[in-house]
């Protein structure tokens, strides 16, 4: 006779980047359902909007996160620069995509090896992480900073980067590609880690699309959907095509991301080539008056950022809805059925990011 | 090169909450998802609710306006992920929300202070 039982996991636990919890029902060693709860690193930031004026918190913003810290910078100035009609010169928005790009390359690469010691290939890690050590060299040699670039302002940049050292990042990028190739085939080849990620997790495109997920999660699905395909910063002069895979198991999760990889070093390269002269910041008069939602691909999926302004120097609200609070009822969805050895790999596939979700 | 989608045009309309049902379940069969839930304080005791759904790159927002007695309606018997943002607007704002399909009460997030936003 099967047994029912209650297993409460994380929210400390060796493979969990980031405090999460979830409350396991399991048949045996098969979930059964999963209920997720969160609010271990909830910070409020968002009602840091009454004590910051709305310029103080594009460094709010950034601290949301870690690892997606510019793109937060970047949506939040997107909401506010609209809200106040402010036109951000043309080779602002090219560095805004170069940057944007490059933390999601360091962030996909971050995930390649939290994935590889989750399923216990611990050199795998190490040489993944050595990789994205390059990429963060990178843009501490453009901005000073390695996690927080604190270059994004309302208005543009706040400061240029030279023509010369964009021109060493496309010689570095093609090295990195070199790189890449070695590492990636580890997972896309091996069976080891083919037996733990293919068709694990399994979540088909009606149920991610019913669920609301976005990014990889949601692509690795079959759903042909990225924000980049708006018309926000640099995107709609690049040429690329939403990463698609079909399967929609933990092996399709991964493989989206490493083809992201790829697709992210075209675009920096596209830009690069493309970047006009110029200013990289208009100045800013007035207060913000008036509201806007601001979409943002980050590299784990869709970010909103809502800002409402009332004609003061602090805005009357700021709101994130970031992509793993978008993902959470994807995860709940593909444990169930799932062994519980796979918990950890499985929670690991939505790549997921708790300071963003809790901010 | 490309045809660019327009990004952010906000699109918001104004209803009353006793038809936010109506209004919800019209969008969930035109084949709109929920995208976001967002509570903003507008008054000592008032608040704005912004729900805004997406349909391929378009957004779409729907938005009431109540006071903090008021119990507003779940929309989870139509959009069953949407307990999450019920539950967040209920833990940071102190909103009350009738017939969520998963009622953390109170223990979704988890803050020293009791509806900090509030």
């Amino acid at each position: 006779m099967s047994k029912i039982s209650v297993v409460p996991y994380g929210p400390q636990h060796p493979v969990l980047p980031e405090p999460v919890h979830l409350d396991l029902v399991l048949q045996d060693e098969k979930i059964v359902s999963a209920i997720p709860s969160i609010g271990f690193i909830h910070r409020g930031l968002e009602k840091l909007v009454e004590k910051r004026d709305y310029k103080e918190m594009v460094f709010v913003a950034e601290r949301i996160c870690g690892i997606c810290s510019f793109g937060h910078g970047m949506g939040y100035c997107e909401a506010v620069e609209n809200v106040m009609k402010v036109e951000v010169p043309d080779r602002a928005k090219y560095l805004r995509t170069i940057f944007q790009e490059m933390s999601r390359l360091h962030s996909h690469t971050l995930w390649l090896g939290l994935a590889a010691d989750a399923f216990g290939y611990e050199s795998l890690f190490m040489q993944t992480w050595r990789i994205r050590e390059k990429i963060l060299d990178m843009l501490e040699m453009a901005t000073g900073g390695r996690v927080i670039f604190s270059i994004v302002d309302v208005g543009g940049l706040r400061k240029d980067v030279p023509d010369e050292m964009l021109a060493e990042f496309a010689k570095r990028l093609k090295d990195l590609r070199e790189d890449y190739n070695r590492i990636t085939a580890a997972f896309l080849e091996d069976d080891a880690v083919k037996s733990r990620l293919c068709g694990v997790g399994v979540l088909t495109i009606e149920q991610a699309n019913d669920l609301g997920c976005c990014g990889p999660f949601l692509r690795a699905s079959g759903v042909r959907r990225d924000s980049r395909m708006t018309d926000y910063e640099a995107y709609a002069k690049l040429d690329f095509e939403p990463v698609v895979s079909h399967d929609g198991d933990s092996y399709a999760r991964c493989v989206v991301r490493i083809k992201e990889i790829y697709q992210s070093i075209d675009l920096i390269e596209q830009a690069i080539a493309q970047i006009p002269a110029g200013d990289v910041c208009t100045p800013v008069k007035g207060m913000p008056d008036g509201e806007y939602l601001a979409r943002v691909e980050q590299p784990r999926g869709e970010a909103l950022y809502y800002v409402k302004g009332n004609g003061t120097k602090n805005l009357e609200r700021f709101r994130v809805r970031t992509p793993t609070f978008a993902n959470i009822p994807g995860l709940v969805e593909v444990l169930k059925g799932q062994d519980f050895a796979d918990v950890g790999t499985l929670i690991l596939t939505i790549d997921p990011c708790i300071s963003c979700t809790e901010r | 090169m490309r045809q660019p989608i327009r990004a952010g045009e906000m699109m918001i309309c104004e209803i009353d909450p006793d038809t936010l049902l109506d209004e919800v379940t019209k969008l969930k069969y035109s084949e709109w998802r929920l995208m976001q839930i967002c509570a903003t304080k507008t008054g000592e005791d008032s608040y704005e609710v912004l729900y805004t759904f997406g349909h391929g790159y378009r957004l779409r927002s729907i938005r009431l306006k109540i006071s903090g007695e008021a119990k507003l309606s779940s929309i989870t018997s139509i959009y069953p992920i949407a307990y999450l943002y019920e539950n967040e607007m209920h833990d940071l704002f102190g909103i009350e929300i009738d017939m969520i399909n998963i009622d953390f009460k109170g223990g979704l997030f988890r803050t020293g202070v009791k509806a900090p936003f509030k």
